[in-house]
């Protein structure tokens, strides 16, 4: 059983959990993942840690409600417990070399991201970012990154707040207006992240894509993260989670993702209801 | 008297058709007067060679007399002297290769069987009430123990018996390793390990779970902290087949496909872990877990199961009474089966295994007749899931992450045959970790081992 500490909403969509975890804050970097499960008897999901305090002893998640799990935990009240949490998995964000980094990030993406901008910023590295939203009302951690980046561009969908595009958009300007970076490092849905790496292979510039498919274990047991990376299988989960976005095959991932899809429609809908007929 | 019946007592078993769409256990076991009876067909030898075959060398002859008697309680005492997994052993132990193998009743007609009666012994101590665990007095040292499969487990078993504090780091939410993620319920109902886990917590053993070794704590730092390790992590990591189509929807490891089902329950109406109900399943690979594979798909509600392998019916290394239930049950078996690519798209997933017939050639070092394609001639068996179950390697994490220990070429661990002392002093390991993936009661055979072999470092350290 594991304590909840604090339960933050970000946005309409985005939760931000805080977990007492001190073995795990401990050891825990940039880029680094964990595998929660919210009840005995549910299923194991990972989600990258988002922040971490040593002295407090406590690691934070960001995650959206994508299906039954997440919208069980998203009813969790501070002082009350998840089943499990283990990590930290995977290894961390490879920033060495780094003199001028991207950071490009979508949605919660966005959240995963801050923990590595941080580091590079503690590194002194010239870090910039385009975080992208749906719309004015999702935008998350503008302040944050704002103060970390030299120059942080901020994307939505439908234009209702700041620039109107994609984060592919935001980058590209960058890039025209002289930038020169030697590594992007990008985070956030599987298409986005496509569309990232086929721009920036245009240019050149190295790109890292933080990976994060259905996994059971985290710890290379079941394979079920597997992804194709320069024609070589790889694990996510041991080898990753972030990969040359050059060499994935993005549209093998974006069908593997979509394995279980009817199933977790299904079940969240049960969990829906089930919250509904507590209300009632 | 004895009982001079040249066959073992039948053991009641679930009707294949109706156990085939069902996770129930398929052997029901003995009754009372059938272990008594199979209890006399023992003939309590001067020379008992049933134990030669025993890797934990279990007191089989005096469990069975008093087994006989009636006197369960005596016999479940006998055994456990030496085995900490009684229920686990009478159940997946390939008797045949071990004890039963060495049985003189053995040389005419069957063996007597020991493993049905062990079974029996183990359920019937579970079954009672208030079971009475005396705990050790503690000796004043610690012991770390990664990993909470069948060595592990026998290990810390051990260990807590004479007296040690034991530690068990493991990695998934529930201990036992394999005999939870991997070995299905209707051959080893969880409720069992479940038991078998208590009776160590009972001893005062601390199990962490959630706790990946290599991750959150290295084997650097459990050095420090404790008097010893013992390394038991098993040999978790799926082999692929390296051809192409292995990564489309639908195709699994076994590991993945039985860990869905066994450790998450995928296969209860109501389980929140999804998986692939298959119409046509197909498993590639010929050995138990492969076997287990296939059971599993049946009872998913598949139409029908192939086993895919490329050597012959004969060549087949799972267990005879695992490939007959499997037989019983209703599970293709098309062997000389080759596969070269696994057919289907992105978008549906696999549609099926295109293979490579083969014929039998010469031997292989091993003695197996090696497999020879068939020039020209291919198959395609038709499948929406196909399991990869052609076997797994050691863990990497360990391997990672720990300096100067030494490993060998397949990424098992290098430790003494005698007592698992690894390259690093206070390090001891065995079990799937060292030999390659193989079998239960090897595995705790080798935790044993290593208990009696840290005992001995420890006390000398004094």
């Amino acid at each position: 059983m594991v304590k909840i500490v604090n339960m933050e909403p970000l946005n309409p969509t985005l939760i931000k959990i805080t977990l007492e975890a001190p073995h795990i804050a401990k050891k825990v970097k940039a880029g680094q993942f964990g595998i929660l499960r919210v009840s005995e008897d549910g299923e194991r999901f990972p989600l990258t840690i988002e922040d971490w305090d040593i002295e407090k002893g406590t690691i934070s998640f960001v995650f959206q409600i994508a299906g039954a799990s997440t919208q069980l935990m998203s009813y969790k009240k501070p002082g009350e417990y998840i089943a499990d949490v283990v990590g930290p998995l995977g290894h961390p964000t490879d920033l060495s070399n780094a003199k001028s980094v991207c950071v490009v990030a979508g949605g919660s993406g966005c959240a995963i991201g801050f923990p590595v901008i941080r580091e590079l910023n503690k590194m002194g590295v010239d870090v910039d970012a385009v975080i992208g939203f749906r719309n004015k009302d999702l935008v998350v951690l503008e302040k944050e990154i704002s103060a970390l980046t030299n120059e942080c561009i901020v994307m939505t969908d439908d234009g209702s707040y700041a620039r109107k595009g994609l984060v592919t958009e935001g980058l590209q300007s960058l890039i025209d207006s002289g930038k020169k970076y030697d590594k992007v490092i990008t985070l956030g849905p599987l298409p986005m992240m496509k569309f990232v790496c086929k721009l920036t292979e245009k240019y050149g510039i190295k790109t890292l894509a933080s990976m994060n498919p259905i996994m059971i274990d985290g710890t290379g047991m079941c394979g079920g993260c597997r992804l194709t990376v320069g024609g070589e299988t790889k694990f996510a989960c041991v080898d990753g989670p972030e990969f040359d976005g050059h060499l994935i095959d993005f549209d093998e991932a974006i069908a593997r993702s979509t394995r279980y899809v009817p199933h977790e429609k299904k079940r969240h809908e049960e969990a829906c209801n089930l919250f509904k007929k507590e209300v009632e | 008297m004895a009982n001079m019946s040249m066959v073992k007592n039948p053991m009641p078993s679930q009707d294949p058709l109706v156990r085939g769409r069902n996770f129930d256990e398929v052997a029901l076991g003995y009754t009372e007067e059938q272990v008594k009876s199979e209890a006399a067909r023992c003939l309590n030898c001067k020379i008992p060679h049933c134990r030669k075959g025993c890797p934990v060398n279990l007191n089989i002859p005096a469990f069975i007399k008093a087994a006989g008697e009636g006197n369960y309680e005596e016999a479940y005492r006998i055994i456990s002297l030496d085995s900490s997994l009684p229920a686990v052993c009478g159940r997946v132990c390939p008797q045949e290769n071990q004890c039963e193998k060495f049985c003189n009743r053995g040389i005419k007609g069957e063996s007597v069987a020991i493993g049905r009666i062990e079974r029996f012994v183990a359920d019937y101590h579970n079954a009672q009430p208030n079971i009475e665990v005396v705990k050790p007095e503690p000796n004043g040292h610690k012991v770390a123990v990664v990993g909470s499969g069948p060595a592990s487990l026998t290990c810390a078993g051990d260990l807590a018996k004479r007296g040690y504090a034991v530690t068990i780091f493991e990695a998934l939410h529930t201990p036992g390793g394999v005999l939870v993620y991997g070995i299905p319920e209707f051959r080893l109902p969880k409720a069992i390990v479940a038991k078998e886990i208590e009776g160590l917590k009972a001893l005062g053993v601390e199990i962490k779970t959630d706790w990946v070794v290599g991750k959150v704590i290295d084997i650097a730092e459990l050095r420090e902290e404790y008097d010893a390790v013992f390394i038991g992590s098993g040999a978790g990591l799926p082999q692929f087949l390296k051809i192409p189509g292995e990564n489309l929807k639908g195709v699994y490891s076994a590991n993945e496909f039985l860990t869905r089902i066994n450790l998450m329950k995928a296969y209860k109406e109501d389980a929140m872990t999804p998986i692939t109900h298959p119409k046509k399943a197909a498993i590639v690979g010929g050995g138990n877990v492969a076997m287990d594979a296939a059971r599993c798909a049946l009872r998913l509600g598949a139409e029908e199961v192939s086993i895919v392998y490329r050597r012959g019916f004969d060549e087949l290394p799972a267990r005879k009474e695992e490939i007959h239930h499997a037989q019983e049950e209703g599970i293709q078996f098309r062997t000389l089966r080759g596969p070269v690519e696994i057919q289907g798209d992105m978008k549906t997933g696999v549609t099926g295994i295109k293979c490579q017939v083969m014929e039998l050639g010469e031997p292989d070092e091993k003695g197996r007749r090696r497999p020879v394609p068939v020039e020209g001639e291919f198959e395609v068996v038709e499948a929406d899931v196909v399991v990869i179950a052609i076997g797994t390697s050691p863990n990497p994490l360990i391997r990672q992450t720990t300096q100067n220990l030494e490993f060998n070429k397949k990424g098992g661990i290098v430790a003494d045959d005698e007592k698992g002392q690894t390259s690093l002093e206070n390090v001891f390991a065995g079990g799937d970790v060292v030999t390659g993936a193989a079998t239960v009661i090897l595995a705790m055979g080798a935790g044993k081992k290593s208990a009696a072999a840290i005992d001995e470092y420890i006390k000398s350290k004094k």
